[in-house]
């Protein structure tokens, strides 16, 4: 599967994350190799397998849906590039 | 005793000095407080922490002089830097988390805190996890302390737990935490001559672990030999409300399952393993290891594991789409970097382009193509497919047999910059470690003996909570190599 650079710029605004033009060519051969080498999973037959998400059991276990924990506003604002008043502050998206 | 002799006991012999007031704990955590600065540019910390180990080691001296003794008093280990410390820096290896302090600690280092354990400080890393050569770190390549005899290039520790193996084979550490998603502590355990384990998945809680991917990450302990990994899983083990996925079953003395007897136990020997570009010299490891679990009663079966082949591209499918996922809370809002916008939209792409690294850019990259829409059947379901098939490999060979045993990597530790750059060069690092991880067994890796004066480890892959098995195997076949070589780098000195 050959990426070329407007799927690449694609991927990357999903992902949000910036690239300048002059790094879409070489991501794309990278990005390319990368998911031709995955191709050879194609060889392998697995109709009627089901997709496998984790080792673990497959029952999650269950709790009270209570509160357990929290009142710990100082502490997790505390690792904010920006704070005000109690809130995260992020870049102005309200008009 | 003199400092050297005190960095060359292991954990063992350092829990019985300890306990018998040979020294003290200050006296023990003093001596590797002054090996980490010794032990500085292999760049093995990134924080070190010596006034909270010394601290640590005065409330564990006064334990011990109670005869209180906890399980780990006073015993030194390092922290890989993925685990979440309260209030001690937490990077993650990434310049995305810059400045981040924990408000809380991860429920594996709590307990190693609350068995008394001494936090030397916080151990270097690839970029949040990924990587098998520890160079794609924001803090810089670690070095491995073992070097090719005639040559002078440093060598990479392997990865991404680099910064854990090279401080345990430096003696800058006398054990470590590491955290293992295709390989990364059994890895580098090989290329730095220690032992690694990577336990069952849901055995040891993810809690306050940085995520890379969240179905395949285990964190596990690192030390100087079998015992040690034993003792330390032990203090690292148990069932957490907090994390959903682990395991609410009982954690066995892992001491008491070393017994040395594997008589009639039988190991399976995958004859996929066999692949072509593996060198002569780790064959002939290999083959011996069979040989010494033959002497010592156990009965060698050949088995197959026919999908063996897949696990490493199924991997690179499942590991970077879930990393696409867990990466998204890195958004320059709540912690970390944040590169100034007047946009929000722009403010995210800013922050996420200038702190992540290549590495982790080419792999969220891949996760989000393989989870978008049109690809999401063809990529990760077909992989997630795979996946089963490779469980299932696994399951219908632990009908036959007890345990596996297999190389842990296709060479030994190469000099930083020997690989071409191609990203899948790189990634074949993983092949014989990766299939556990998909499948969530326990595998150890011990070293086996050295290809041209480096070592290379050995693993046992075990059936899901059975790390007993894995670790009685995993000391015979210590006792077996007999590896008493040391790096050509050691705090405190090789006599």
């Amino acid at each position: 599967m050959a990426l070329d650079k407007a799927t690449v710029a694609h991927i990357a605004s999903l992902a949000r994350i910036r690239l300048a033009e002059a790094e879409l060519e070489p991501l794309a051969d990278e990005l390319s190799r990368i998911l031709d080498w995955v191709e050879q999973l194609n060889e392998v037959e697995t109709s009627g397998v089901p997709p496998m998400a984790s080792a673990a059991a497959a029952r999650v276990p269950m709790r009270d849906d209570a509160v357990t924990d929290g009142g710990r506003r100082e502490a997790i604002l505390g690792n904010a590039p920006r704070a005000e008043r109690g809130f995260f502050t992020v870049p102005k998206v309200v008009e | 005793m003199s400092d050297p002799a005190l960095l060359a006991l292991n954990l063992a012999e350092a829990r019985a000095g300890l306990a018998r007031k040979l020294f003290s704990a200050r006296e023990l955590t003093a001596a590797y407080n002054d090996a980490v600065v010794e032990a500085k540019p292999l760049n093995a910390y990134i924080t070190p922490t010596p006034e909270r180990a010394l601290a640590m080691a005065d409330a564990a001296d006064e334990r011990l002089a109670l005869g209180q003794a906890l399980p780990l008093d006073g015993i030194p280990v390092a922290i890989k830097d993925l685990f979440c410390t309260k209030g001690v820096l937490t990077t993650a290896g990434s310049h995305i988390l810059d400045g981040f302090h924990p408000p809380y600690e991860s429920t594996v280092t709590e307990k190693l805190w609350r068995a008394g354990a001494v936090m030397l400080g916080k151990t270097n890393l690839d970029e949040f996890a990924m990587g098998s050569s520890n160079t794609t770190s924001w803090y810089g390549p670690v070095e491995n302390p073992w070097r090719r005899p005639g040559d002078n290039r440093p060598l990479v520790p392997g990865g991404s737990s680099g910064g854990s193996a090279a401080a345990v084979a430096a003696r800058a550490a006398l054990a470590a935490t590491g955290t293992d998603t295709g390989g990364s502590i059994r890895q580098p355990a090989s290329f730095c001559g220690i032992v690694g384990l990577k336990p069952t998945y849901g055995r040891c809680s993810r809690w306050g672990v940085v995520a890379y991917a969240s179905s395949l990450d285990h964190p596990g302990p690192m030390g100087r030999t079998v015992r040690d990994v034993a003792i330390l899983l032990h203090a690292m083990a148990g069932h957490d409300a907090k994390d959903s996925t682990s395991a609410p079953v009982p954690v066995p003395d892992y001491e008491a399952a070393l017994t040395g007897d594997i008589r009639g136990l039988r190991v399976g020997v995958p004859r996929e393993y066999r692949h072509e570009g593996m060198r002569i010299e780790i064959e002939i490891a290999w083959n011996d290891a069979w040989e010494w679990l033959r002497e010592a009663g156990a009965e060698p079966v050949e088995i197959s594991l026919p999908m063996t082949k897949y696990a490493l591209p199924a991997y690179y499918i499942i590991a970077p789409a879930e990393a696409s996922s867990n990466l998204a809370r890195y958004d320059g809002v709540r912690f970390g970097l944040r590169v100034e916008s007047d946009s929000l939209e722009e403010m995210y792409e800013l922050t996420r382009a200038a702190g992540f690294g290549a590495e982790v850019r080419r792999r969220v990259l891949i996760g989000t193509y393989a989870l978008s829409a049109g690809y999401y059947d063809a990529y990760y379901l077909k992989a997630q497919r795979v996946r089963t098939l490779i469980a299932r490999d696994f399951a219908s060979a632990f009908e036959r047999v007890d345990c596996i045993l297999a190389p842990t990597a296709p060479s030994a530790a190469f000099a930083i910059g020997e690989m071409s750059g191609d990203p899948v060069e790189m990634y074949l690092n993983d092949v014989f470690t990766v299939p556990a991880n998909l499948a969530g067994l326990p595998a150890i890796s011990v070293p086996a003996r050295l290809l041209e004066g480096l070592p290379i480890g050995l693993q046992v892959i075990g059936r899901a909570f059975d790390e007993e098995t894995v670790l009685r195997v995993a000391q015979v076949l210590e006792s077996a190599a007999s590896f008493r070589h040391l790096p050509g780098f050691v705090a405190g000195g090789r006599s």
